[in-house]
């Protein structure tokens, strides 16, 4: 039993001045999502019925190259702060912590192996 | 941790039914019951009630069975027109005020239940310590720095407007206990009806505390647990809709920001 008055526990640990700036990205990167990636798969619909060799080259033209590694890196930072909400929602204490450590580090793997990947193909 | 299934002493049973009166326009409820003082899991009792001798509301059912067929039967009310809050439950699935909710607009049985997601104190009433306390802790009052003036604090009509659709608010917890953010993590979020209550008073004119106010609220979970669900909107017995309100806070947030 503690013995905490009813504004204590509404009041908690206060206010942690932050979330703005996790908000404005959501909508700033969503935004460049809504672009990205209509863009993007309408240039990978020119891909198709390639052979391997054909699609490696189709990579590695520059533009396509450019817009691939933009929509990786901004999806995948987009993924990370979405995931983290939504950890945040339904998960609580160190399994929150650990999940969201998760959701960040798969984000970041992803973005590595695809880059590394655009970086053979296209250098 | 969100809960998906009731704890096994909170799952309701199937409990009594009570006599059916005569008559041809006889209709069905299907009300909520729990008493703590009995230590058993909470039951769903039937009731009858002719409805040629019953009042047009779910509030006037409710009150009949309370008079005439169960006084142990235990729900809130006091204004019975929508303005004081007291009697708001979930009628159908809805979440809304029993005295201003027509028993004409439920189809088949009426089903009433306690405001969900929120500990149970008896029968429909359910606990709101912690709902009132996240609404004092927005200083639902005007903060003023300069000196008091003389005769009262001015607004312009255009100003007095902008509260059109935040003042009238009568804090019946409908909205919040609709809102599945405030489920999961009502401890830390403040709710629908407290975040329309802390815009009432950050767009407020006379108001000088604004930058105070939004410091408060910018927070994670406080503000930002808000994703635009959209339940309070529907739901609010008062045609109000705070999820406006919220999105309203978030863009002076970002204002402030970028």
């Amino acid at each position: 039993m503690r013995y905490l008055t009813d504004r204590k526990r509404a009041e908690g640990k206060g206010a942690s001045h932050t979330g703005t700036e996790h908000h404005w990205y959501m909508q700033a990167s969503g935004a460049a999502l809504a672009f990205l990636v209509p863009v993007f798969v309408i240039a990978l619909g020119r891909a198709f019925g390639r052979d391997h060799a054909g699609v490696v080259e189709f990579f590695a033209r520059p533009h396509v190259a450019i817009l691939t590694g933009l929509v990786l890196f901004v999806s995948m930072r987009h993924f990370a702060k979405g995931a983290t909400m939504m950890i945040e929602d339904y998960a609580r204490g160190s399994t929150r912590k650990a999940l969201v450590i998760a959701a960040i580090s798969l984000s970041y793997l992803i973005t590595a192996t695809g880059l590394f990947a655009l970086a053979r193909i296209a250098l | 941790m969100v809960q998906f299934t009731l704890p096994k002493n909170s799952k309701v049973r199937v409990g009594k039914t009570w006599p059916k009166p005569e008559g041809k326009n006889v209709r069905k409820f299907r009300i909520y019951r729990w008493d703590p003082d009995t230590g058993e899991n909470p039951r769903v009792d039937t009731y009858f009630l002719d409805m040629d001798k019953c009042g047009p509301m779910v509030l006037d059912a409710l009150i009949k069975i309370k008079n005439e067929v169960d006084p142990t039967l235990t729900f809130r009310r006091s204004c019975r027109e929508g303005i004081c809050g007291s009697c708001a439950m979930n009628i159908d699935g809805i979440n809304t005020l029993a005295c201003i909710y027509g028993l004409d607009e439920v189809k088949g049985d009426v089903a009433i239940y306690p405001l969900p997601h929120m500990p149970v104190v008896k029968d429909l009433i359910p606990d709101l310590t912690h709902f009132y306390a996240q609404h004092a802790s927005i200083m639902p009052w005007l903060e003023t720095k300069t000196n008091r003036p003389a005769k009262e604090w001015r607004q312009s009509i255009e100003d007095r407007k902008k509260l059109d659709g935040l003042y009238e608010c009568v804090m019946c917890a409908s909205c919040s206990t609709s809102c599945p953010s405030y489920w999961w993590n009502s401890d830390r979020y403040l709710g629908p009806a407290a975040l329309l209550h802390a815009y009432r008073w950050i767009i407020d004119s006379r108001d000088e505390a604004t930058g105070d106010r939004l410091d408060d609220l910018e927070d994670p979970f406080k503000l930002y647990r808000c994703h635009t669900i959209m339940n309070c909107a529907k739901t609010c017995p008062k045609g109000l809709n705070p999820a406006k309100a919220i999105a309203e806070i978030k863009k002076m947030m970002v204002e402030r920001v970028v």
